[in-house]
């Protein structure tokens, strides 16, 4: 599945290729990036799969009404925060699958299992919204709606603020395979593209809407192949691989704050079904996905660390261990919390 | 005191704001070198520059999409829908996003985002040039909903819509455009989103309506005052909120309510006001609450004996008002 991107032009045109990276044999890292930054992933990665599964057990007790797991999704959107966090000036826009980029931005696991619960003190929305759907500002997160691919016009014209208010900011924005059949995401991408705005577009393509396979809504294989018709720079990237999402996207986020926008399209793997109202066995042949669950990033990438000596097998066991506890105690916690007040129904309608 | 018309009001309000404050900018469809189909922002380009005066591709989801994400980002953009009949491809950003977005971010985010938008008919329109839109929009909690029907209402009430934190729905009845005129003051001013007007006072019927039908009130009432009615017209300005208490303390006053609008009469703005009278001035009635709107067809047609047949005139709300007076 990994296609060869080719690397992103930038006014400063000296970076490597994307393609020399995500390379498994050697151990030599990316620009900006530490050792220290990768055991990091690690230790995200676990955690956020730890809660993942937490949540789905918690929906089936019935205290958690509804979920979207990310599961398979952890590589791209870790790798592709990652250099939003090293670019130090990246504003997010992500979409319901983005768990883990949501809890890596700084949230606790009490903090999320209070939003997946629909408990007083949830961070995105006080309750009102699904979990972890709202805005994030102290962490520059935006994600108002459940409308897939509404956010997309909402990050174009964020950036278009930005840059009219002379900031330095790249705008990122995630959405599914799903959301690119959507006209708004034609739109957003062509504005983007006439006023050489700095976003990034970000497609976590799992091949699924739903239930809908990707040549159900396109006859393309690629959706990367579609910034060439609004004249920007578009690639297809290894969304397994943390290393190569994170290159691509601190390419891609120099490239939109020097030239414009640029696309990254990341190729993952759905591990669940759509959510936890979804039944994914009237639709997805069970050989394939277990094929696919071979490549799961959160078994590959800390072994690969492991391997090249980056990380050591102590730290992953005890980034396991510690993930426990912690999903324990968000549990127990936001189980105990109470929900909103009623009262508060009406409040926050107008400002 | 300078006598001009509602374009050249929304003009004038339009230009002082974006003096006033950088952050205001106007989007939208041919905004720019034409001045907007309806010359709303004529020689602004020369005035602000392209990036204020901004020609934007024909694409009513992203207008205001966009408009809305240059809002969070404290920007405050003034889209343009270059006819109302045009708005409904971008009803999720307004009805889906923009008025949840202060609710579903439990207060983080603010909306400071005005849409101006030409509406309504008489004007040879057809299905298609002629929509009264504010049913839709006034429904929605999150959203304000202003109707200015004068010059002076134009300006004073645009001016606030732009300062004003939450989404504002800014409704231009385009027959006004250049039909009415008016005296607007030379010095700076703002009208408060909210109250209504009384604007003829009167003790028979109250006559509630907004927009180009409240002028035609306005002429129905003049008639009627030669046969002795006094009618009490009511010029709503906003429309969300309503201003309940000048719509009671008119009933209570004269017992006997008559709304006209444009608008389809079913689940319009006059089915909430009848709502509002029947709820809250129950023992004040002296007469069945009327409402004289458009009928229940898609808007008005194009040819003029059908659309006539649609608009509510200065006869028709005569005749209406004599009836409740008689009853
Ligand atoms: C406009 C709209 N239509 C339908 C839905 C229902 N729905 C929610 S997610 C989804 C599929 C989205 O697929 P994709 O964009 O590929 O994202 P993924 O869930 O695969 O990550 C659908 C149909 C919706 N939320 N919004
Ligand atoms: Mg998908």
């Amino acid at each position: 599945m990994t296609q060869a991107p080719s690397s992103l032009p930038t006014e400063t045109d000296a970076e490597p290729s994307i393609a020399t990276v995500g390379d498994k044999a050697g151990p030599a890292l990316p620009a900006g990036l530490t050792a220290d930054d990768l055991v990091e992933v690690c230790r995200q990665m676990i955690l956020v799969r730890a809660m993942d599964e937490r949540i789905w057990m918690m929906n089936r007790q019935g205290k958690v009404p509804i979920a979207a797991s990310c599961q398979g999704h952890e590589a791209a959107q870790l790798g592709s925060l990652l250099a939003a966090q090293k670019d130090g000036d990246c504003f997010l826009f992500p979409y319901y699958r983005d768990l883990a980029l949501k809890m890596a931005v700084g949230l606790t696991p009490r903090q999320v299992m209070l939003s997946f619960m629909g408990k007083d003190g949830e961070p995105y929305s006080g309750a009102r919204q699904f979990p972890l759907q709202g805005a994030d500002l102290p962490r520059n997160i935006i994600q108002i709606s459940n409308v897939v691919a509404a956010g997309l016009t909402q990050s174009v014209g964020y950036a278009l603020g930005c840059k009219m208010l002379g900031d330095d900011t790249v705008t990122l924005c995630y959405f599914g395979d799903g959301a690119t059949s959507q006209g708004e995401t034609h739109e957003a991408m062509n504005f983007a593209a006439i006023h050489k705005l700095p976003v990034v577009f970000v497609c976590e393509n799992n091949k699924f809407a739903i239930s809908t396979p990707q040549e159900s809504q396109m006859v393309v294989s690629d959706v990367a192949a579609r910034a060439e018709g609004y004249g920007f720079p578009g690639f297809v990237i290894d969304g397994l691989d943390v290393i190569a999402c994170y290159e691509a996207t601190r390419q891609a986020i120099e490239h939109a704050r020097n030239v414009g926008p640029a696309l990254i399209e990341m190729k993952v793997e759905r591990f669940m079904p759509h959510t936890t109202d979804d039944d994914d066995r009237r639709y997805r042949d069970r050989d394939a996905l277990d094929e696919a669950r071979q490549y799961d990033p959160v078994t590959l990438f800390p072994a690969q660390m492991v391997d090249q000596g980056i990380a050591t097998p102590a730290q992953i066991d005890e980034f396991r261990t510690d993930a426990q506890s912690q999903v324990n105690d968000a549990t127990d916690f936001a189980d105990a919390a109470q929900p909103p007040d009623a009262s508060t129904i009406y409040d926050h309608l107008y400002v | 005191m300078a006598e001009m018309t509602v374009i050249e009001a929304v003009r004038s309000a339009l230009h002082e704001e974006m003096e006033r404050d950088e952050r205001v900018f106007v989007m939208g469809e041919d905004v720019g070198q034409r001045g907007g189909v309806f010359l709303a922002t004529q020689g602004f380009i020369e005035d602000f520059g392209p990036q204020r005066v901004m020609d934007t591709p024909l694409a009513e989801a992203s207008i205001m999409g966009i408009a809305l994400g240059a809002a969070f980002r404290g920007m405050r953009p003034i889209p343009e829908v270059q006819f109302s009949d045009f708005v409904w491809p971008s009803v999720n950003q307004l009805i889906g996003e923009a008025a949840r977005s202060h609710y579903g971010t439990n207060g983080a985010l603010k909306v400071p985002m005005t849409v101006r938008i030409p509406y309504g008919g008489g004007i040879r329109g057809g299905l298609f040039h002629s929509q009264n839109v504010e049913a839709l929009f006034f429904h929605t909690p999150g959203l304000l909903v202003v109707t200015p029907s004068t010059p002076y209402e134009a300006k004073g009430l645009l001016k606030s819509a732009i300062r004003d934190d939450n989404p504002v729905i800014f409704l231009e009845h385009k027959k006004t455009y250049r039909l009415v005129r008016g005296e607007v003051p030379d010095e700076e001013y703002t009208l408060p989103i909210g109250p209504a007007d009384v604007k003829r006072a009167g003790s028979d019927v109250t006559v509630v309506s907004y927009g180009l039908s409240m002028h035609y009130c306005l002429a129905a009432a003049a008639t009627v005052a030669d046969d002795g009615i006094s009618a009490e017209v009511v010029d709503l300005r906003t429309l969300k909120p309503l201003d309940s208490e000048t719509i009671l303390e008119s009933v209570q006053k004269t017992g006997k309510l008559l709304i006209v609008h444009e608008d389809n009469i079913s689940g319009g703005i006059g089915a909430e006001v009848a709502a509002l009278a029947a709820d809250e001035a129950f023992e004040y009635l002296d007469a069945p609450i009327a409402r004289l709107c458009g009928p229940d067809v898609p808007t008005m047609p194009f040819a003029q004996s059908l659309e006539d047949a649609y608009m509510p005139s200065p006869e028709s709300i005569a005749a209406e008002i004599r009836r409740l007076a008689a009853y």
